[in-house]
């Protein structure tokens, strides 16, 4: 069972299509119900994982290997280390949160729209377990379809511009990280006399540094688009405004954090000079700090509710990628549990807006006010995510910032002071946005008899904010399951990092030097 | 048996022959024992027939290659070559002309335009495309050639009623015929440096030549202004949207798919065998073709409102993408055409199948709003179509991608970098265009009411092109294993 974990849970949801195909499109609750069950068994599958998984063990785990595409050296070769396993965790549960929260908003089309959803979960599950990097490519695209479907369907007034945007903005960049991938698999070839796509054996790889610097830039156009990473960070705010609610939670909780995993997984261990090179680090920190910036001075600016949460996804992924590219242990750990947070608490921001948009349909900011009178309980469950997502102390938030500012602190201290004003906008404009919306008189007569949760929105959210508070009090197994993963990237891209320092000592206490060279 | 004919030339040009014959049978029955409409249905049996027969034929040839374990067998002194590379598109020319021919009759009979010639033209032109793939004699390319692009012109003017029909056919019969007689200097001027028709003598004899010397040149000039225009490339492209478009779409199925391989195949005969050695002149040169070919197709493709157009120019882009895998050249780039031209005839057949489909009896059906709001209509071939054209895209997990990733891979292992770079942001442009149709199926409302054509043979050739199209995305193996074997040269 074990062996074959990973491709269980990896093919739950396509079974789940392959059986919804076969019932008939007017059966709308029959097909909601059994969308929802393939979505809460997919959930359920998963959870063996985290008994299963030891936290102290190097490499991968559950893997399994059969040949493919032999002609090629492409194989069937899936499995996870403790960085995969959280974003993985995290998309089984919000790609099943994401399918409840559609029972009432999609009255349209139910059938096909279920269908994509379920697609959408394999391609991102694949995208997070695959290890051979052609099948990673296979699903890195797969995932581009279904969420073009989700967009350009059900989506806004403006949604075909948007669906067709993010479709060419994603897509231009995977064909020149194909180029990339080419060459590494190429140079390969050359070296070692045969193919193969399998990252540990990449690993090996020897390069020229200027041809790794090209294959970097080439990874890179593939990764930053999809984070986004700024200036190529335009395609979001217009996919998230006009996807459906459940549309903008996978975007913003699981595709986005495919391209920050993009960069732990491939560029820093497979092209580890590039990663290592001055120029390359100072641009891409210079970038995620101008996103963290102007992605947060933008939310503030925002008279429409969804384009701002949208915009402090900017500001949030800017964190993540700051995080990598500061090269240590507390760097690349805080990112992922902060892609992790990303996911929770802007996946519920994105839920929030899709309960207020069923009853008033309007996302203007202007159109609301007072809702805390009204709605009681959705405003304790929207302070709870939004001060998750500002980053306060006994929240998620709060550890993964923290946790990047440190290693952000340690690499270079002019980072983490640009990167700290950030948390500051961030709580600005969130806790503007909660004032206007939530606080003072019901200024809006349309919004005197608005109904508060229903049992199944409450549903929705109690597992996000359950997750929320568990990092944020009890944030122990999470850096347990990422040690391992995050030594092993740091040893690899920096080889001489540990030697002065114990390595425990390194990867647990914060380390308030300068870098490490 | 006589020094000018043995049983070995027989077997060279066995599949030929049964074309040929069949050819022939088909006119005759068609004028003797099925004078009325309702009877051609049989004719199409005889299509069937001689495809069978056909297929059994590679099959033997191929066999035979096999058990005596050598690459080739050639035929009449050298004319006629058996090798891997001629069987493996004889086999795509097999396939293309069976689904062509079980789907044009019921469109034929909609069209009005139902005649038994039709299916002997069908099979006459692959008797001549026989020979694009198996020749290594200039004459006996040069006939092939004109024996299939003679049955084109007559094909592409078959609704002899429809105006846009005639004038496609006036059109391509003018500018073919043109650019044959360049073709046709051009072998004159290879046999003038040789003294032989022959392929072999010919790449001797330039290959004793330093590659910049002026007759070469000529020779390779206006050869490739013959070549070219075959496979639709620019600057000799403009034939292919009006044709594409005024042909009866079946026409234009097999037009862009089996003829394009076909010289495709005439194409890597020429550049690999005499003009092989002339490398340094004509890659610069098929690189601007080809980078040319790409940028005109791709954008000229985005504005188009009918269907038909689009994939033409689609598929003059495609030409371009074949042609950067000759530019690489290494074996990658030549079993990557290979590959191309495979899953491009299973892809772009069924792109042109699904419009044919939206032919109904007062619909012309070719504008992207015909197509509109088909989802609706007919789920299972929006669903086709979107795998067809995401496959034309090169998106995985679809056969295009593997076509599209073998010309990225050798344009990267020949250090081709630029290209390689042009190449692949071409993909999402092409992408943008294709998923207008997409968002017309999808996403638009049904503008038109009327329900879309299907026949059983339209529902059988779709489905075995969908799953082909999709098999050899998901498991290409055998699909690979198929081209890259019979192909290594």
């Amino acid at each position: 069972m074990d062996q074959h974990l990973l491709s269980i849970i990896l093919w739950t949801p396509a079974a789940g299509l392959l059986v919804l195909l076969f019932i008939p499109a007017r059966r709308t609750d029959l097909i909601r119900l059994w969308a929802n069950a393939a979505g809460l068994t997919g959930f359920l599958v998963s959870l063996p994982l985290l008994a299963r998984f030891h936290s102290g063990a190097p490499g991968f785990q559950f893997t399994e290997r059969a040949d493919w595409i032999p002609s090629l050296g492409a194989r069937y070769l899936i499995g996870i280390d403790g960085i995969s396993l959280l974003l993985l965790m995290l998309t089984t549960l919000v790609g099943f949160l994401a399918i409840l929260s559609s029972w009432k908003a999609v009255q349209d089309r139910v059938k096909e729209y279920y269908a994509m959803f379920l697609l959408l979960q394999t391609g991102m599950i694949g995208v997070f377990v695959s290890l051979d990097f052609f099948l990673f490519y296979i699903f890195w695209e797969l995932v581009l379809i279904p969420m073009y479907f989700i967009i350009g369907v059900w989506g806004g007034p403006r949604k075909l511009y948007a669906a067709i945007k993010f479709f060419l903005y994603t897509l231009a960049g995977s064909v020149l990280m194909l180029l990339g991938i080419l060459t590494l698999y190429f140079q390969y070839f050359n070296q070692f006399g045969y193919y193969t796509f399998e990252i540990s054996d990449l690993m090996k790889l020897q390069l020229p540094l200027g041809m790794e610097q090209w294959v970097f830039w080439a990874f890179f156009l593939g990764f930053a688009i999809k984070v986004p990473m700024f200036p190529f960070h335009t395609w979001l705010p217009d996919a998230h405004v006009e996807a459906p609610t459940a549309g903008s939670v996978i975007l913003a909780s699981v595709l986005l954090k495919m391209g920050t995993y993009g960069f732990i997984r491939f560029s820093l261990p497979l092209l580890p000079q590039a990663s290592l090179d001055r120029t390359i680090v100072q641009i891409l920190a210079v970038l995620s700090i101008i996103g963290i910036i102007y992605g947060a001075l933008v939310s503030l600016m925002q008279q429409d509710w969804k384009k701002l949460v949208a915009y402090s996804s900017v500001s949030h992924l800017g964190f993540c990628t700051l995080g990598i590219f500061a090269l240590n242990p507390n760097g690349l750990a805080g990112s992922v549990i902060q892609q992790v947070n990303h996911g929770i608490s802007t996946g519920m921001l994105f839920l929030i807006i899709g309960v207020v948009y069923e009853r008033r349909h309007t996302r203007d900011i202007a159109e609301y006010g007072g809702l805390a009178h009204v709605m009681p309980k959705f405003a304790v469950i929207f302070a709870i995510a939004m001060l998750s997502s500002a980053g306060l102390p006994l929240l998620n938030g709060f550890i993964g910032e923290f946790t990047i500012l440190q290693g952000a602190f340690e690499a270079n201290r002019a980072w983490a002071g640009f990167a700290v004003t950030g948390v500051v906008f961030g709580a600005a404009y969130l806790l503007w946005l909660y004032q206007r919306t939530m606080l003072g008189e019901v200024t809006n007569e349309k919004n005197r008899r608005l109904p508060d949760l229903s049992f199944r929105e409450m549903a929705v959210f109690v597992p996000l904010i359950a997750w929320a508070f568990w990092i944020g009090v009890y944030p122990k197994p999470y850096f347990d399951v990422l040690r391992t993963p995050v030594t092993e990237i740091v040893q690899r891209v920096r080889p001489h990092y540990f030697e002065d320092r114990s390595l425990a000592a390194a990867a647990q206490k914060p380390v308030f030097r300068g870098a490490g060279q | 048996m006589s020094q000018f004919y043995t049983v070995t030339d027989h077997f060279t040009i066995v599949p030929a022959i049964v074309l040929a014959l069949f050819g022939c049978a088909v006119l005759l029955f068609d004028f003797w024992l099925f004078p009325s409409p309702r009877q051609r249905k049989g004719l199409l049996m005889f299509v069937v027939l001689a495809e069978a027969f056909t297929g059994w034929g590679l099959w033997r040839q191929q066999a035979w290659l096999a058990s005596n374990g050598v690459s080739e067998l050639t035929g009449f002194h050298g004319s006629v070559t058996v090798d891997g590379f001629g069987i493996f598109f004889n086999a795509i020319f097999v396939v293309a002309a069976l689904i062509v021919a079980v789907v044009s009759y019921k469109y034929l009979e909609i069209a009005g335009e139902h005649h038994g010639e039709y299916y002997g033209l069908i099979l006459f032109a692959q008797c001549g495309m026989y020979f694009l793939a198996a020749g290594t004699d200039l004459v006996t390319l040069f006939i092939g050639l004109e024996l299939m692009a003679l049955c084109f012109y007559v094909m592409v003017g078959f609704l002899r009623t429809d105006k846009r029909s005639n004038e496609a056919a006036l059109k391509y019969l003018l500018l073919g015929a043109f650019s044959t007689g360049f073709l046709a200097y051009g072998f004159s001027v290879m046999y003038g440096i040789a003294g032989s028709t022959k392929l072999a003598a010919v790449s001797s004899a330039i290959a004793a030549r330093p590659a910049w010397d002026p007759v070469v040149f000529l020779a390779l000039a206006t050869t490739s202004v013959g070549l070219l225009f075959k496979i639709s490339a620019v600057p000799f492209h403009m034939w292919a949207p009006d044709a594409y478009e005024g042909a009866p779409t079946t026409v234009t199925a097999y037009l862009s798919v089996a003829s394009k391989a076909a010289s495709i195949a005439f194409l890597l005969r020429i550049f690999l065998g005499p003009l092989a050695s002339a490398r340094q002149v004509w890659e610069p040169l098929l690189s601007a073709v080809a980078v040319a070919t790409l940028t005109l197709g791709n954008l000229a493709a985005i504005n188009q409102t009918n269907i038909k157009r689009l994939l033409a120019y689609s598929s003059i882009s495609h030409a371009g993408y074949m042609l950067l895998g000759l530019i690489a050249g290494n074996r990658t780039g030549i079993n990557g055409i290979a590959v191309y031209v495979m899953v491009y005839t299973f892809m772009n057949l069924g792109a042109f199948l699904v419009v044919v489909a939206l032919r109904r009896s007062n619909i012309i059906g070719e504008e992207l709003d015909d197509i509109a709001g088909l989802m609706h209509k007919n789920p299972g071939y929006a669903v086709l179509m979107l795998i067809f054209l995401l496959s034309l895209a090169g998106i995985p997990p679809t056969a295009g991608f593997l076509g599209k990733y073998y010309i990225f891979l050798a344009l990267i292992q020949t250090g081709h970098y630029t290209l390689a770079v042009i190449a692949t942001l071409y993909v999402a442009v092409a992408l943008y265009y294709y998923f207008k149709v997409v968002r017309s199926m999808f996403i638009s409302e049904v503008t038109e009411k009327t329900p879309i054509a299907s026949s059983v043979g339209l529902r059988l050739a779709l489905g075995v092109s969908g799953l082909l199209t999709l098999a050899i995305g998901i498991y290409p193996e055998p699909f690979l294993r198929l081209a890259l074997t019979s192909v290594v040269r």
